[in-house]
């Protein structure tokens, strides 16, 4: 590997991009309006549904403990074992109330008004019950906080899938790597420079947008932006990887277009970039977790909202980092010129 | 002059067709070597095995005796018929870009002069001429001061003084003693600049020397011209060929005077006849045919 063949290439890349405005605003600007239009979409009331959290391994039927409280309707009961987390989530509002039949308890977050409604309603359909009251307080996590982190990794995943995959099969098909082949530059290095040209720039345009909207909006950390650097970091690598195994050896830009197109749209629709995946399918939540978009959210959303740490998400790195090795190797050794 | 690239029985099949047939080549240092052929003769395929770019299926190249090493890209430098360069990049840059991949650079004040890219060479490359164009990737090609330098139908869409001005760079070149390896559709330009010509179709070389060696080995005769206006078609002795063609008509001889006299002899007006020698392009069509290629 020679560096200055490298830099040669890396720093001429960094221009083309930089120097390309429709595609420098589109990298900018898209998330920021998408983000800005989900928060003046979500900034009204919010929805008319309660959620509240019930502790046990049968949750259900230990709920019913609590008298009539688990016939209501328009309240939807969800089971949670592990109580720290679920506590976390009362103090970020994700849940309303947490109640604990078996231990007689019950929580609710000051701040919040549902959590109040409930209260209310919890006293008067379970009477007889003693149950003591424990309090938290805490920033709500609106629909916005919870979606600005997958619409930068998605906004990331278009940037790296068809900055990387779909420049590299122009430059194949306009005949420019021919022309490089030509030149004692090496595979390795030309790759080396793509990789890492687009790296630095998709992390210093997601830093940009991220501190814009935070500037506008104001989105609650509970983590460390180390931690969410390093997520980003390693996330972009594994999409970068993917969008070099399409590039390796495609010729066509409209065969391009149509891979990278199968690989993004499933993405952005199963890895929980719009609402959560604990709804969805036993099925589709093992599938999602073979995208790396998958695991970019969880572990940045993990990070934003309940404060964990890198070790935390260590499983997520470690996916990623599997992915991008697995993806890099192929098309390395897939990767022709011509 | 001593051999600095040879080419032993090079042979490539792709699926099944033949497009090198055994092909042996020798290039002299310090010459320029004109390979022509028509469309599907095996030119590119050749000129890309002899780069290095594609590999033979059979054959050796041997660079100043050597089979093609490492180095080999260090010392050549390459004009494609179409290459695309890195967009929203100027002359400026992309010079700079390929200076810093070779070892061994030529200054690029003396590069950008030599060429003549100042005017241009702030300016963004998708917005250069044609004739800009082609300057500015001879200047590339030239950047690591290369000893074998290959030129791929370098002025194919070039405008006439395009095209000359790019000759004038060429004859630079030729001047500093390096050794060029020339593809071209026209005959002009080979003629004008090749000191060697090899003539190939169906992967093989059909005839190779001297542009005058050729055409003194294929051809004794000149060609009378004249327009079909003033050829009321006479029946001319058999010695006399006559070519017709879409406005002119031409007479294959090998005595001009003889000739001239039969045709004063039928009437014939010679106020237009125009006489030239044999070219190029007539032992071109000679020995590749006159049917059209794809």
């Amino acid at each position: 590997m020679n560096f200055k063949r490298f830099w040669a290439l890396f720093l001429c890349r960094n221009l083309e991009f930089l120097r390309d405005r429709s595609a420098l605003t589109w990298n900018l600007l898209f998330p920021l309006s998408l983000i800005a239009g989900f928060a003046f979409a979500f900034s009204g009331p919010g929805l008319d549904s309660y959620k509240v959290g019930v502790l046990g391994e049968s949750s259900e039927d230990r709920a019913c403990e609590a008298g009539e409280f688990c016939q209501l309707r328009y309240i939807r009961f969800v089971p949670v074992t592990d109580l720290p987390l679920a506590v976390a989530k009362i103090q970020r509002h994700q849940l309303d109330l947490l109640l604990d039949p078996g231990g007689r308890r019950y929580w609710i977050n000051e701040e919040s008004p549902k959590g109040y409604i409930l209260e209310r309603v919890l006293r008067g359909t379970a009477e007889g019950l003693p149950l003591s009251k424990q309090t938290v307080s805490g920033q709500a996590i609106r629909y916005v906080d919870w979606v600005m982190p997958g619409v930068l990794a998605m906004n990331m995943m278009f940037s790296c899938l068809f900055g990387v995959g779909y420049v590299i099969v122009r430059y194949r098909k306009n005949g420019m790597l021919k022309r490089l082949k030509a030149t004692p530059l090496t595979s390795l290095e030309f790759l080396a420079a793509q990789i890492t040209s687009r790296l630095w720039l998709i992390l210093v345009s997601t830093a940009l947008v991220f501190i814009g909207t935070d500037q506008i909006i104001g989105f609650p950390m509970f983590g460390s932006y180390f931690a969410l650097f390093v997520v980003f970091a390693v996330g972009a690598l594994s999409l970068i990887s993917l969008g070099m195994l399409v590039a390796a050896r495609t010729t066509s830009e409209e065969l391009a277009a149509g891979l990278l197109n199968v690989l993004s749209w499933p993405m952005t629709f199963l890895s929980g970039v719009w609402f959560s995946l604990e709804g969805v399918r036993p099925i589709l939540q093992k599938a999602a977790q073979f995208a790396p978009l998958t695991h970019i959210i969880d572990a940045a959303r993990a990070i934003m909202f309940d404060g964990a740490g890198l070790m935390d998400i260590s499983g997520h790195l470690l996916a990623l980092t599997a992915m991008s090795a697995g993806a890099l190797a192929i098309s390395a050794w897939l990767f022709r010129w011509e | 002059m001593a051999a600095l690239l040879v080419a032993q029985h090079l042979v490539k099949h792709f699926r099944g067709v033949k497009a090198v047939d055994g092909l042996d080549l020798n290039i002299p240092a310090g010459c320029c070597f004109g390979l022509l052929g028509p469309n599907g003769a095996g030119k590119t395929t050749t000129v890309e095995i002899l780069e290095g770019i594609q590999r033979p299926t059979s054959g050796t190249i041997l660079y100043r005796g050597e089979p093609l090493g490492a180095g080999f890209r260090q010392n050549i430098g390459i004009m494609f018929q179409s290459t695309a360069l890195q967009d929203y990049i100027t002359g400026y840059e992309n010079l700079k870009m390929f200076s810093r991949f070779y070892q061994r650079t030529l200054p690029l004040p003396d590069l950008i002069a030599s060429c003549a890219l100042g005017e241009f060479l702030d300016r963004d490359t998708r917005k250069l001429s044609g004739g800009q164009r082609q300057r500015l990737l001879l200047a590339i090609a030239l950047v690591n001061d290369p000893e074998l330098i290959f030129l791929d139908e370098p002025t194919t869409g070039l405008d006439p003084q395009a095209r000359r001005n790019f000759w004038e760079l060429v004859h630079r070149i030729k001047a500093r003693g390096k050794t060029l390896l020339l593809t071209t559709h026209y005959m002009e330009e080979a003629y004008h600049l090749c000191d060697i010509i090899a003539i190939m179709d169906h992967g093989r070389i059909i005839a190779q020397g001297t542009p005058r060696e050729l055409l003194a080995a294929h051809f004794g005769d000149v060609v009378l011209q004249l327009p079909q206006t003033d050829f009321p078609n006479p029946p001319l002795p058999a010695w006399l060929t006559v070519m017709q063609g879409a406005e002119t008509v031409e007479i294959l001889t090998c005595d001009v005077n003889a000739a001239i006299r039969e045709l004063i002899a039928y009437n014939i007006s010679l106020a237009h006849l125009q006489i030239r020698p044999r070219t190029l392009e007539d032992l071109f069509l000679e020995l590749t045919g006159h049917e059209l290629r794809a």
